[in-house]
């Protein structure tokens, strides 16, 4: 009996010890998003909001490059938080909606619709930016099952090791430093900055579907369906990027979505002179993205907007909100001249 | 179900508590469920296969018995009444109709293997003759069929002989048939001990249970560390026979050495070891292959049991049959010594074009079996020339030095006869190997040669660690059994050797996304 | 006997065959040699072993060998 108890005891501690190494060694072979591939950061700082959000941004990086929540708080008192990620696919933006309403229920939900072009999963590596930092839940099931490429399992989701694992052999001195340590956020209420200029040029014309996939729209009522459950108004935007190229028989579907569903849609390609919005200058990336620049005015135009339209409450003022959005902005500000000293450094 | 992949860890995770929970008179009912679950997992159109030759053994071999035992009576029955010529005659009489049994169950069991291995190439042929394509591709490869056939086949040619009398039961042979470690890349084994092992009742044994988990973990270790990272640069070197030539063919038949036996003796340790969860013995398969001294001892101690079922069942036959011995004398005036090696000779080649034909059906693999049927039959004719060798030298044959050398010598030959399988064609393969003796580029195959095959330095690193691993564990086997030994020192001290197995194969094993969970090679046959 | 061990000797001059008793598990005897056995005791004995009996434990030694002989010879009477 004795010896029996002396082995089982072995054996546990066996155990203990195995499992601790694989955990130790899971977080130390997951990417750390935080040096490098800042955009799989982005996911899980939303959890270490303080402040709830009267608009919910979701969608690709037509949404947390291109408007600022700093702007809109402090021109109009608006609070917002972006979740959006690179090439952040229809099924993402609805699964992270739905996680999000687990904690808070926004007034608005604003969504980018260029992400509708893809029907289908379009890569492994996209979804990991997305997910990994996803919270464990409903949701995040759903999103992995929504999400899968060929060839990936859910298990890995599940244990990422089982994903990472050759990374061992590669590891980094940032793996290291974030090895335990969530460091700080890369975004401003998931808003990612960038002070560079690099002026649009001739695009490319593309060869594309006149049609949009069907799947994607089948989405787009999944989040229309979820907004009107939760009494939150749901607006559609185009962002102003010229590129990717936004066709017209594409806006024309969105439209028709929009009429049909009475929701509003902007698309603001069309109103860049009215926004201010100036491709020689707002953008850092020849027309794909706006810089801080192009954000902040297209925050202003758009702030003006959910304002008038939804009559959007001004919380300047209140005390939790003012002390969290003036860290905030002094982070911002103090991001913004290291940027720009770092370009003109080199 | 392959041996790396979730739904076979699940099934085993259902299958071994359910197997010991059952009452013991229905264990083996269990067991035959779960191996149709694993059969009609894997397709319906291979279970359908495996019914037609669980069928016609089932019944060639009680059609077989039922004729042993009338031939029985009626010779009894004869005994008083008639001559010794018509007692000999209606013996003949009933031999003859059971090899008439046999002759159709054997025509239908290798003709679905034919149709199957060589479906391809008929198709083509079809294809060429009548616009059509009668067969597919898709065809060619159901689950384990060259190792179940095999196995059946062999009970049946027992019974044919009378060894063992036939099973009553058409469920037990169909248990022996699909018992699903055996499917995935054998090895072939016989009804008298596994077959009959199956239908006996286990109890659960927790030392057992570690000591089968132990030799499933190392399966996985070897085939999840080393054989499919090698392969990778295996395929790549392969793939391109105009680009990699001379010294890169050496670095080629020394990986594929490495990778194919982490890859088949991998996977046999797994099927042997699932087999032990159940508390199944099933046969060995290797014997430390490449301590071999010569070709004909390494094809003792690689994959046994094909070599055993060829001579048991083609080559010995062959070698006393009636046509065999009329030629053995016919050739007598030429003298004894050739009189006598015209059976050993013909039956020795024919075995191995069936061998070659075996595993592949690419006229590559007939070439590769001949050559080692010459090579075998060459080195028994030097014989002569070696005892006088070792006469001559016996301080230096008699030394560890000389056995190294034969050691390597035996490898280096299989693995330059291997490199038929790698290429398409006899041609590629002759061409790569020659190229060898004709190109020396040492300088570009370690100017980042070998980086350019997909793997990183960091992956051979990796690889060599697993490959002297293996190493020192066959040198430490030659002591005994590993298992029993680390055993010895305790149950928390194996539990210690399996969690770093486990631990080791989740880190370093190649799995998981970007690598492809590649079939093990011999899955293929 | 003594036949039959002269024809062992002849295959295998170095092995000790009256007390060798794992010819075959021992690998003394090759598939090879046993053809060849197979050949020489047909010449010399007249009988010819079915490929039935070509097993292992009928192989093993010179006392199973001719017990196997001996057997053969006495169904064929």
């Amino acid at each position: 009996m004795k010896r029996a108890c002396k082995t089982a005891i072995g054996i546990l501690l066996a155990c203990i010890v195995f499992f601790g190494a694989l955990f130790a060694l899971t977080r130390l072979a997951a990417p750390k998003y935080h040096d490098t591939l800042i955009d799989g950061h982005l996911t899980g700082e939303y959890y270490d909001e303080k402040t709830d959000h009267d608009v919910l941004f979701v969608g690709d990086c037509e949404v947390y490059e291109n408007f600022s929540p700093v702007t809109l708080y402090n021109v109009y008192g608006i609070t917002s938080y972006i979740r959006g990620g690179a090439q952040q696919l229809v099924w993402h933006s609805y699964y992270f909606l739905k996680d999000a309403l687990r904690t808070e229920t926004p007034k608005v939900v604003v969504f980018n619709v260029l992400s509708l072009k893809y029907g289908e999963p379009q890569s492994e590596a996209y979804n990991r930016l997305a997910l990994d930092g996803m919270r464990w839940g409903a949701a995040k099931i759903g999103a992995i099952k929504a999400s899968m490429t060929e060839g990936e399992d859910f298990m890995s989701y599940v244990f990422p090791l089982l994903r990472y694992h050759d990374r061992i052999t590669a590891l980094t001195a940032e793996d290291f430093e974030y090895w335990f340590k969530k460091g700080d956020p890369v975004s401003f209420k998931g808003y990612v900055m960038h002070t560079g200029v690099e002026p649009a040029a001739e695009t490319p014309q593309e060869i594309y579907e006149p049609k949009l996939p069907e799947q994607s729209f089948a989405w787009l009522e999944k989040i229309a369906a979820l907004c009107e459950e939760n009494g939150i108004a749901l607006a559609l935007i185009k962002s102003p990027s010229i590129y990717p190229e936004w066709h017209p028989e594409w806006d024309a579907e969105i439209a028709a979505f929009a009429k049909a569903h009475g929701v509003r849609y902007d698309n603001m390609i069309a109103e860049n002179d009215a926004i201010g919005i100036d491709m020689q200058t707002d953008t850092y990336d020849q027309g794909q993205h706006l810089n801080v620049y192009g954000a902040e005015k297209l925050s202003r135009w758009f702030g003006k907007v959910l304002q008038q339209e939804y009559g959007l409450k001004d919380h300047r003022g209140e005390a939790a909100y003012d002390a969290d959005y003036a860290a905030l902005t002094e982070r911002y500000e103090t991001e913004k001249q290291r940027q720009l000293s770092e370009e003109n450094g080199t | 179900m392959l041996f790396p992949s979730w739904a076979f860890l699940l099934f085993l995770a259902v299958l071994v508590p359910v197997y010991f929970l059952v009452p013991k008179r229905i264990q083996w009912i269990v067991l035959l469920l779960f191996n149709a679950v694993f059969v009609c997992a894997a397709g319906v159109l291979g279970a359908v296969f495996m019914v037609v030759t669980i069928g016609t053994v089932y019944a060639a071999s009680r059609a077989m018995d039922a004729l042993f035992s009338r031939q029985r009576e009626t010779l009894a029955a004869m005994k008083e009444t008639h001559t010794k010529e018509e007692r000999k005659q209606t013996r003949l009489r009933f031999e003859k109709r059971r090899r008439l049994v046999l002759i159709a169950c054997l025509i239908v069991n290798f003709g679905i293997l034919f149709v199957l291995k060589y479906g391809a190439m008929i198709g083509r042929f079809s294809a060429a003759l009548f616009g059509t394509r009668a067969f597919g591709q898709d065809l060619a490869l159901t689950m384990g069929i060259s190792f179940y056939t095999f196995s059946t086949v062999g009970y049946l040619l027992d019974v044919y002989r009378e060894t063992i009398p036939a099973e009553k039961n058409p469920m037990k042979l169909a248990l022996f048939t699909s018992f699903f470690p055996l499917l995935v890349q054998g090895p072939i084994t016989r009804f008298e001990t596994v077959g009959r092992a199956l239908l006996e009742p286990h109890t659960f044994d927790g030392q057992r249970f570690l000591s089968a988990g132990l030799r499933i973990a190392w399966g996985y270790w070897k085939k999840l560390i080393v054989a499919d990272r090698l392969l990778v640069a295996v395929k790549a070197l392969c793939a391109r026979p105009n680009v990699y030539r001379g010294d890169f063919i050496f670095v080629e038949m020394l990986l594929y050495a490495a990778c194919l036996y982490a890859d088949f003796t991998g996977g046999v340790d797994i099927t042997i070891g699932v087999g032990e969860l159940l508390g199944i013995r099933i046969e060995e398969n290797f014997l430390r292959p490449y301590f071999s001294k010569s070709i004909s001892e390494y094809w003792r101690r690689w994959h046994i049991t094909l070599g055993e079922w060829f001579k048991r069942y083609v080559y010995y036959p062959l070698s006393v049959s009636k046509p065999m011995r009329a030629l053995s004398k016919g050739t007598r005036k030429l003298g004894a010594g050739v009189s006598r090696r015209v059976p050993v000779y013909l039956a020795t080649l024919l075995v191995w074009a069936l061998t070659g034909a075996w595993h592949g059906s690419r006229p590559t693999f007939l070439v590769w079996g001949l050559l080692n049927g010459a090579v075998i039959l060459i080195s028994e004719e030097l014989k002569p020339l070696y005892a006088r060798f070792h006469k001559r030298f016996p301080r230096l044959t008699a030394s560890a030095f000389y056995r190294g050398f034969t050691v390597i010598r035996t490898v280096l030959l299989l693995s330059s006869l291997r490199i038929l399988d790698c290429y398409g064609t006899v041609k590629e393969a002759f061409s790569s190997f020659f190229s060898m003796f004709t190109t020396w580029n040492w300088g570009a195959v370690f100017r980042g040669g070998i980086r350019s095959l997909g793997l990183s330095y960091t992956d051979y690193a990796i690889a060599g660690l697993g490959v002297i691993a293996m190493f020192a564990l066959s040198m430490a086997q030659r002591k005994g059994a590993i298992r029993p030994r680390i055993q010895k020192r305790g149950t928390v001290f194996s539990v210690c050797v399996l969690l770093v197995l486990i631990g080791t194969i989740l880190i370093f094993g190649r799995y998981g996304f970007g690598f492809d969970a590649s079939q093990f090679i011999y899955n293929r046959f | 006997m003594e036949k039959l061990l002269d024809i062992l000797r002849e295959l295998h001059p170095e092995t000790d065959f009256e007390t060798e008793t794992r010819l075959v598990d021992g690998g003394i005897l090759a598939s090879f040699d046993i053809v060849m056995l197979i050949t020489r005791i047909e010449e010399e004995f007249d009988v010819v072993i079915p490929a039935k009996d070509i097993v292992p434990e009928h192989f093993n030694s010179v006392k199973a060998l001719y017990a196997l002989i001996e057997k053969i010879s006495e169904q064929d009477d």
